[in-house]
């Protein structure tokens, strides 16, 4: 055994290495490219932006404006350090925005960390989006070919592994169609199919497990699992807290860029769940630089509250819950509408709602500071924990100008008193509404 | 796995740095992406155009026929004693190849952003893919070509043995210009709008439908800069044994294309560092 470097002699046994990582953003860069008009308007604006700057250092006031200099960039990664050993199954979880998605594509190498550094010791192999590289208009047979090589794969190796894809994904009917005639189903079984077998020492996957059907849901995860237990590190990021604690044996809770937790998966997974990281029913934001939205209109707040205006964290079945969301807008001349999606603990969307208010429905906006509540009726939604993503969009030409998920959560409870839906009956009552509707019963029949 | 820990290949991840090698160790390592990538870009276009590989006909015999027309016949252009569409067709060939492999590279990052933002692997795949995606409308242009030389009786020299030279520097100019711009085209769109005119300028400046005899002894060595000059003259020479080969203007054209490329490639490899953050 050879060992090139004293790091080795210490820990033989370190897979990924992380130390200091932090990635900053500029606001928008993820979005958007310059045009070159504006670098030309930049650069001739900038001598008198730089004589501003000396006028106002001279007369010792600043008259920089604080807001555009935050809102400039963020942190979506700031100084995570962590170690990962050799056939360890990390789970990283945290809300979205959180930093799990930058996190992966640092280690796959895809961008560049501002600062700090990171080891890997084993070939990488990331699974962030199913289907990359995916062409429809090429059949089943050639994708299995092109998205293996997109993803470092070897081509003896893809021959090696062909039957066993094509057999995992159960699309032998239909090798030879382009992938354009699949049904979707078909579609990302296959993409998931190609990515499972590839056979580096090191895989980072992202939230891929939510497509498909529940079925090939489980199989992808039994997939997981076998993968784990060939001893390969895994980094995986998901939502689905179920699949973290089955799969993994540690989890890191990121929040804001940071690490909040790191230990045994369930008990980073209990935390994450119990605290008010997880979608509370209020949500503010004081830091400019992470306030949603763009140019047009920024989300300042998202709350949960009762009839009688409080923040509710939770509410009765019978009564109705305003989820009210203020807003700004910057930029007049736009027909807005509030919406919110409305999702179940399962991740089953219970429904979307959106503003269909007479006053605002075709008017175009001006500008100001709005509060739009849509207020869910008793006696609708079932029991248990609800999540909303926020948005808002414009509907001619269609544009979301922001998409929170999960920005805020509350749960719905109900009494076993008889007064609500359930009426006498104590089981398990499935589906996610629980309306009490009329019924009319007559006699037909005399005994 | 039971690889041994210390056998196994180690990477670094550090914060971008203003210069780094060119990597073509590692582009080795992933020649079979870049042979899958032209590989799907020929398939898909050939699947998805109703006349597939006829186009790769159409356009240069078309444009044969309109120089031939107007320069050939009205203008009367000389055309250095050899009749006047094959010498066009002649220059069409290389030119075809350069316009679609310029056009194609200076493209690609923003056309393939999907497989960037999502999925590691040299960046330079991508340009190199694209240019070379356009040798199969090449090589069936040049089968319409043997058979015009055929129909014409001309018999080519010893000089065809050079003629993979031509296509190279071809090549090599088609991607050092189009990494340059595949690489600003991220940062700035508009180089997309400017890549139609930069082609139908550089037609002009190239001696496709005329002869770079016609430009003055003294100005010859300075028309060279332009290194499709060289690479059309030099595709005459191997092809129709036209009587002196392109020398001097040849060296200056090659001279060129060197510092395009390798200047190309160092720009290409320190902004690939921001492409997945900012295409």
């Amino acid at each position: 055994m050879v060992l090139n470097s004293q790091s080795e002699i210490l820990m033989p046994d370190i897979a990924i290495r992380c130390e200091g990582l932090s990635k900053q953003y500029r606001i928008g860069e993820r979005e958007t490219y310059k045009a070159l008009r504006d670098v030309i308007t930049d650069a001739a604006a900038s001598p008198f932006r730089r004589l501003r700057s000396v006028i106002g250092s001279g007369n010792g006031s600043s008259i920089r404006n604080p807001k555009s200099e935050i809102r400039n960039s963020f942190w979506a990664l700031d100084d995570v350090s962590f170690e990962v050993k050799r056939g360890e199954v990390v789970g990283i979880i945290g809300r979205n925005g959180a930093g799990k998605s930058t996190l992966l594509k640092i280690l796959s190498r895809i961008t560049k960390p501002t600062r700090g550094h990171a080891k890997i010791h084993g070939r990488v192999g990331s699974l962030l989006e199913v289907g990359t590289g995916f062409h429809p208009e090429l059949s089943g047979r050639e994708n299995i070919y092109l998205n293996g090589a997109i993803l470092g794969m070897r081509k003896t190796e893809i021959e090696r592994k062909f039957d066993e894809i094509v057999a995992f994904a159960e699309v032998e009917k239909f090798i030879d169609t382009p992938v354009k005639r699949y049904s979707s189903g078909m579609y990302v079984r296959l993409a998931f199919a190609v990515a499972a077998h590839m056979e580096t020492e090191v895989l980072l996957v992202d939230e891929v497990l939510a497509v498909g059907d529940v079925q090939f849901q489980k199989r992808c995860l039994g997939k997981m699992g076998e993968i784990a237990a060939r001893g390969r590190t895994v980094l995986f990021v998901s939502h689905s807290m179920p699949a973290i604690e089955r799969l993994c044996q540690r989890a890191i809770l990121l929040g804001d860029g940071k690490i909040l937790n790191d230990g045994p998966a369930s008990i980073v997974v209990d935390s994450y769940l119990n605290s008010g990281v997880n979608s509370p029913a209020l949500r503010e934001w004081l830091d400019l630089a992470r306030i949603p939205g763009n140019e047009v209109v920024l989300v300042k707040r998202v709350r949960v509250c009762s009839q009688q205006g409080g923040t509710v964290e939770s509410s009765d079945i019978r009564e109705a819950i305003g989820i009210e969301m203020v807003y700004e807008v910057l930029e007049e001349g736009r027909v807005l509408v509030p919406n919110y999606h409305l999702v179940n603990e399962d991740g089953t969307c219970i429904c979307v709602i959106q503003d269909l208010g007479e006053e605002w429905r075709q008017r175009p906006r001006p500008i100001g500071i709005y509060t739009s509540t849509a207020w869910l009726p008793g006696n609708f939604l079932a029991e248990g924990r609800v999540l909303v993503s926020a948005a808002i969009s414009t509907y001619s030409p269609f544009i979301v100008h922001v998409f929170e998920r999960d920005v805020v959560g509350f749960r719905v409870v109900e009494s076993f008193d008889g007064h609500s839906a359930r009426g006498d009956y104590g089981g398990h009552m499935p589906g996610v509404v629980r309306p009490i509707v009329p019924w009319t019963t007559f006699q037909n029949t005399n005994a | 796995m039971d690889n041994n820990p210390s056998s196994l290949p180690i990477f670094f991840i550090r914060p971008a740095s203003s210069w780094s090698s060119i990597g073509l160790k590692e582009l080795w390592e992933y020649r079979e992406l870049l042979y899958f990538l032209v590989w799907r870009d020929v398939k898909v276009r050939y699947k998805q155009t109703a006349l597939g590989a006829a186009w790769a006909i159409i356009q240069p015999l078309m444009m044969m026929v309109v120089f031939s027309l107007f320069f050939g016949y009205l203008a009367k252009v000389p055309s250095d004693g050899i009749p006047y569409p094959i010498f066009t067709f002649c220059a069409l060939l290389p030119w075809q190849l350069f316009a679609h492999a310029l056009t194609e590279s200076s493209n690609s990052l923003v056309a393939n952003e999907r497989l960037i933002t999502k999925v590691y692997f040299p960046r330079l795949v991508v340009p190199i893919a694209a240019v070379l995606g356009g040798m199969v409308d090449f090589a069936v242009a040049f089968a319409i070509l043997v058979v015009m030389m055929l129909y014409y009786g001309i018999v080519p020299t010893w000089a065809l043995v050079t003629l993979p030279t031509f296509i190279l520097l071809a090549i090599m100019t088609a991607l050092g210009v189009g990494l340059w711009l595949s690489a600003l085209n991220v940062q700035y769109r508009d180089v997309r709008y400017t890549i139609g005119f930069l082609i139908q300028f550089w037609l002009f400046a190239t001696p496709v439908a005329y002869s770079s005899s016609i430009v003055p002894e003294r100005w010859r060595l300075l028309y060279g800069l332009n290194p499709m000059a060289g690479v059309v003259e030099g595709f005459r020479w191997a092809l129709l044994g036209k009587s002196e080969p392109p020398g001097a203007l040849l060296a200056v054209s090659v001279a060129v294309v060197i510092l395009i490329l390798v200047g190309g490639l160092y720009y290409f490899r320190r902004m690939e560092q921001e492409f997945a953050d900012v295409v």
